[in-house]
């Protein structure tokens, strides 16, 4: 287990490395000048070569995917050109490992600005990834315990129709009746967990509920698929045979089975949720990992955009790590190796 | 379509030895389909009795798993419909509730199902399966019922018992995931025993060894056995009586040394012949009998093998299909129930079918003074024949 997942993390790491070389030539490969976002409107012809000078991009893109790398593995200086941190000794900062490089459109490291973002979208995923699992999870098994009847119809039904709705429509009308027409609940913002956790709470729990509903409707109906699926296995049959009654049935072997694609399923969902909800966050105006991303792509923001890919790439990579050991632990048949 | 309910024999036929446990009486199990009614098992009779072993035999989808688990009053609060009467020790298990089910199902009625690798849980060990299955029953610690697991993982010849109790039912091998599927069976003790298929997909010594312990602990509980197969050698060596199933009913019905001597219906015969004629074939499916089982959708007309019948020429006028035989005595043994239209099967089967399928037993079985077990034919190892398939 341990030789796996060593294993597992080599190759997650060049996993990364080739990820960041895709998203440089990405870049380069589109026909724009991101020298002249970060130079701003009244850029002059010498101010902007100076600006793509310092910022490095009259290298060829291998160089400057080389110092990135560098900048991740040892730290850097900024500018990179020497003379330029001649010129102007008072510009010069210094960026320490792993330094995923600065940002033009902000004037920071990417590093401190996905810190600052980070526990927005994570406090999100977390907070809607309870509500989803509990209440997709509950609904799905009572759907399947009534199959064919009323309240799995109606159950299914709803979660079709949650499903069919935009997230950003879903996000509308929560903001739009719970806090503005009827004022149960004040406008959501972000307050940190550690200052005011029921100001974390309330402020969450609208955007939660959004990104909470949307997946909620595919859990459901996954849910109910496998715990259908499962009781027409011949173990449960056997079970059955036993003289067990219908709780432990479906409460012990049924689940006990239906928890393992469960379990991939969810850390793979979570993942992706943790890299930034972009919808979400830009609905209740959040400023979390998905917003940014949002202003990176719009202001041809480079560093930062391959800051979030890669963020989010290692996310998804160690989840699946973490997923595949879980399944490892939950199911006996499974020998990793 | 179906038999009139008057003259269907009612198969409490009583025997000498033991009293009936288990009295099935025109069972039906029909599922509801969205294509239409599947008629699984269609109007069943059978008994069985303390210490006797019946064989079911029939081609996969006859309804032998199906009308077995109805015993187990598996389907009650499923959409399937039943009726009829299964009366196990004299109480009709079809009109007990659920609850009243669940207190007889592994205690007085057990199954081992077929295929054990899909019928064993996955994430659970093997230990703590049948474990669950004693004290469902029975009021005792687990440490008692750890004990009791163990000790019938040695009596079903589990080697290191104490060990292999932890084990998952992927870390053992078929036959031993069979023993532990037999161990979990008998854990209650029960009065009645149902094994599906138990030793398909078995090597032939590990085979042997299955049938044996079942009949070591058959004679060592006193219980009743169904054996559920497709195998004729087992049935020969094995059972008391049989009972040959076709498309969800009895077509024949009798003593075992009877029904395998003197087969009086076309089905039963090409069961017979289509035997696996190498000895020891591991996997000892029956080569299927030319043409498709039937559908239980829409079963054909009369005679349900009619469409597969090469004897139903001798039968006068087109009765094989207009006209559902009944199942009834034939000629020798007013035990032996047959459903076929054909006035005197026995002439045709000694002469021609027996020739071919046998050469080497007509005579033997012709003579009317010696007919009994040594002279069964068609089981495992006793016959070399032509085979028709
Ligand atoms: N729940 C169900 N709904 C509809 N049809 C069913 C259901 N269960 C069984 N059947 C059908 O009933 C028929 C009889 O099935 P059964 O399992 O009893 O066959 P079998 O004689 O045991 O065959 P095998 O030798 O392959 O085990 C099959 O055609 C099967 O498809
Ligand atoms: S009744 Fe007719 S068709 Fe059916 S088995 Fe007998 S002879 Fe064949
Ligand atoms: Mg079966």
């Amino acid at each position: 287990m341990f030789a796996y997942t060593i294993r597992r993390v080599i190759t997650g790491i060049l996993l990364l490395v080739v990820m960041s070389v895709v998203t440089f030539y990405l870049f380069y490969a589109s026909s724009t000048t991101p020298e002249r976002y970060a130079c701003g409107p009244k850029c002059t012809a010498a101010q902007l070569e100076t600006t793509k000078k310092s910022l490095g991009y009259d290298e060829p893109t291998y160089v400057q995917w080389g110092k990135f790398a560098k900048g991740v593995a040892v730290g850097r200086t900024f500018p990179d050109d020497p003379e330029l941190r001649k010129a102007a000794p008072q510009l010069v900062q210094e960026c320490p490992a792993p330094c995923l490089g600065f940002s033009t459109g902000y004037s920071a490291p990417v590093r401190s600005l996905i810190q600052d973002k980070l526990p927005v979208s994570f406090s999100l995923a977390i907070a809607a990834f309870v509500l989803w699992m509990v209440g997709g999870v509950a609904l799905g098994i009572t759907a399947a315990l009534f199959k064919g009847r009323l309240l799995d119809r109606a159950i299914v039904g709803l979660s079709l129709v949650a499903f069919a709705f935009p997230t950003f429509f879903i996000g509308l009308l929560l903001l739009k009746f719970v806090s503005i027409r009827w004022g149960l609940i004040k406008l959501p913002a972000y307050t940190p967990l550690t200052e005011n956790p029921w100001l974390w709470a309330t402020g969450m729990i609208l955007p939660a509920i959004t990104l909470a509903v949307v997946y909620m409707a595919g859990y459901i109906r996954i849910t109910r698929a496998f715990v259908l699926e499962t009781m027409s296995e011949d173990y449960i049959r056997t079970a059955r045979a036993k003289g067990l009654n219908q709780r432990t049935v479906i409460g012990k072997h049924t689940l006990r089975a239906v928890l393992t694609p469960l379990v991939t399923l969810s850390g793979l969902d979570l993942a992706g949720l943790l890299g930034g909800a972009i919808i979400t966050e830009q609905v209740f105006n959040f400023n979390g990992v998905g917003k940014l991303s949002v202003t990176a792509i719009q202001r041809f923001d480079l560093p930062l955009i391959v800051g979030i890919v890669l963020l989010v790439a290692t996310i998804v990579i160690v989840a699946n790590i973490i997923v595949d050991l879980l399944y490892a632990v939950i199911d006996p048949r499974v020998r990793l190796g | 379509m179906s038999s009139s309910p008057t003259q269907v024999h009612d198969g409490t036929r009583s025997q000498s030895a033991g009293d009936p446990l288990l009295v099935v009486k025109d069972l039906k199990v029909h599922f509801p389909t969205s294509d239409g009614v599947v008629k699984a098992v269609d109007g069943l009779s059978y008994t069985v009795e303390r210490g006797k072993t019946l064989g079911i035999v029939g081609e996969s989808g006859s309804g032998k798993s199906v009308s077995s688990s109805a015993i187990m009053g598996l389907f009650h609060g499923s959409s399937a419909q039943l009726s009829g009467q299964i009366l196990l020790d004299g109480t009709d298990v079809l009109t007990l509730s659920e609850k009243e089910m669940r207190a007889l199902r592994g205690r007085d009625v057990a199954m081992i199902f077929q295929d054990p690798l899909s019928a064993l849980h996955p994430y659970y060990t093997v230990g703590a399966q049948i474990i669950e299955a004693y004290r469902v029953h029975q009021d005792v610690k687990k440490s008692v019922a750890r004990r009791r697991a163990i000790e019938l993982l040695d009596r079903v010849g589990i080697p290191q018992p104490d060990r292999r109790v932890d084990d998952y039912p992927h870390q053992f091998s078929g036959g031993m995931r069979q023993r532990a599927m037999i161990a979990m069976g008998l854990v209650n003790d029960p009065s009645m025993l149902i094994a599906d298929e138990p030793t398909t997909a078995l090597d032939v010594t590990v085979q042997a060894q299955i049938l044996d312990l079942l009949q070591d602990l058959q004679r060592e509980f006193n219980s009743a056995v169904i054996i559920i197969t497709h195998d004729l050698g087992v049935v020969a060596e094995m059972t008391d009586d049989t009972l040959v199933m076709y498309g969800g009913r009895a077509v024949e019905y009798g003593k075992t040394s009877e029904i395998l001597t003197h087969p009086e219906m076309p089905y039963t015969w090409g069961l017979l012949s289509s035997v696996p004629e190498v000895t020891g074939d591991t996997s000892a499916k029956l080569i299927p009998i030319p043409g498709n089982p039937p559908s239980l959708l829409n079963p054909p007309s009369g005679c349900h093998f009619h469409p597969r019948c090469a004897h139903r020429d001798k039968v006068p006028g087109d009765l094989c299909v207009t006209t559902t035989p009944e199942l009834v005595p034939g000629g020798r043994d007013p035990h032996h129930l047959k459903r076929c239209h054909l006035a005197d099967p026995e002439d045709i089967y000694l002469q021609e079918v027996l020739p071919e399928i046998a050469p080497d037993l007509v005579d033997e079985i012709a003579a009317p003074e010696q007919t009994g077990a040594p002279g069964v034919h068609g089981t495992t190892g006793t016959t070399e024949q032509g085979g028709r398939a």
